[in-house]
């Protein structure tokens, strides 16, 4: 419709469970620069140019969840490196597990 | 001033280039015809007729005056003042090529009826407690004194019919102009159903500085 900038990027097909990497641009100081952030998808919504993702991913024992516009122009490029096999579309348990119990079963 | 009438089409969003999402409204709208240029010597006040969109049926009387404009149907007619009634002429197609991105205008358009409605979503009264005995949960409360003044003063937020009214809401921005398919992305909400008609009006304010 009323899009121009809706090229498609070299946006692999993912869902949740699955374990990527976003590729994001941002600003800083005047210079932009890519920044990478490598996590479990664990969430999927929206349809259209509305379509967002987020990505959940443990540093030092603090979760971080990080939602990203999948038709933002900032949003580089998305790498899956791990697909996951999931029972349900939300994986919202993961937020209380740690440890092992908090890994997704590796797609065969 | 000078404006455009349009269709509300659906809501969606468009990025920026840094990334930032701009909630919109799409509006449709389709080059508009001048159909009657009025000036201050003629009938007191300086406008622009302009007409809009087609339609199966109109009066003879319609066809009658738009038949200037080489017009044979028309939608809807709305008329914008102008200080500058003698830069139109009757027949000339008016676009969206009249707006520029950036610009804030101001959007009016006939918002959705609601029906009979309570003061709580009419009014936004808070209403009653909900809980510990209380059974006044969404009543309006005391409407007035005892004898003086004996009656409910004029005016006052009572339930009743709501929405079905012309609404303006002032300086949206355009965030973007489509020539090509004749659409402009107005940021925000803007009153009215979908396909509904919609008035586009360049601010006053800006068209004073030119």
């Amino acid at each position: 419709m009323n899009k121009k900038e809706t090229e498609k990027k070299e946006i692999t097909a993912f869902n949740s469970g699955d374990t990527v990497q976003v590729f994001v641009q941002i600003q800083e100081g005047g210079k932009t620069r890519i920044q990478r952030f490598q996590g479990t998808v664990i969430k999927k919504r929206g349809e259209g140019i509305s379509q967002t993702f987020t990505v959940r991913k443990v540093t030092q024992g603090i979760g971080i969840e990080r939602i990203f516009p999948l038709n933002s122009p900032t949003l580089e490029k998305i790498k899956v490196i791990k697909r996951g096999k999931t029972r349900r579309a939300k994986l919202y348990y993961l937020r209380a597990r740690k440890g092992k119990k908090a890994k997704v079963k590796e797609a065969r | 001033m000078i404006g455009l009438i349009g269709k509300k089409k659906n809501m969606t969003q468009i990025f920026a280039d840094d990334g930032t999402v701009i909630p919109v409204t799409i509006v449709e709208a389709n080059p508009c015809v001048v159909t009657q240029v009025k000036t201050e010597e003629k009938d007191g006040y300086s406008a622009i007729q302009l007409g809009f969109g087609k339609k199966r049926k109109i009066s003879m009387a319609l066809k009658g005056h738009i038949k200037k404009g080489k017009l044979e149907s028309v939608e809807s007619i709305f008329e914008f003042r102008v200080s500058n009634p003698e830069n139109y002429k009757v027949g000339q197609l008016l676009d969206v090529e009249i707006f520029t991105e950036g610009e804030l205008i101001d959007v009016s358009g006939f918002s959705k009826g609601k029906g009979f409605q309570g003061v709580v979503k009419r009014h936004g009264f808070s209403g009653g407690p909900k809980t510990h005995g209380s059974t006044s949960h969404r009543v309006p409360g005391s409407v007035g004194a005892s004898a003086t003044p004996g009656r409910v003063v004029k005016g006052k937020k009572l339930p009743g019919r709501m929405g079905g009214e012309r609404i303006t809401v002032k300086n949206l921005k355009i965030v973007r102009v489509e020539k090509n398919n004749d659409l402009v992305a107005v940021k925000g909400a803007i009153p009215g159903s979908r396909n509904g008609i919609v008035i586009l009006r360049k601010i006053a304010s800006k068209e004073k500085k030119r």
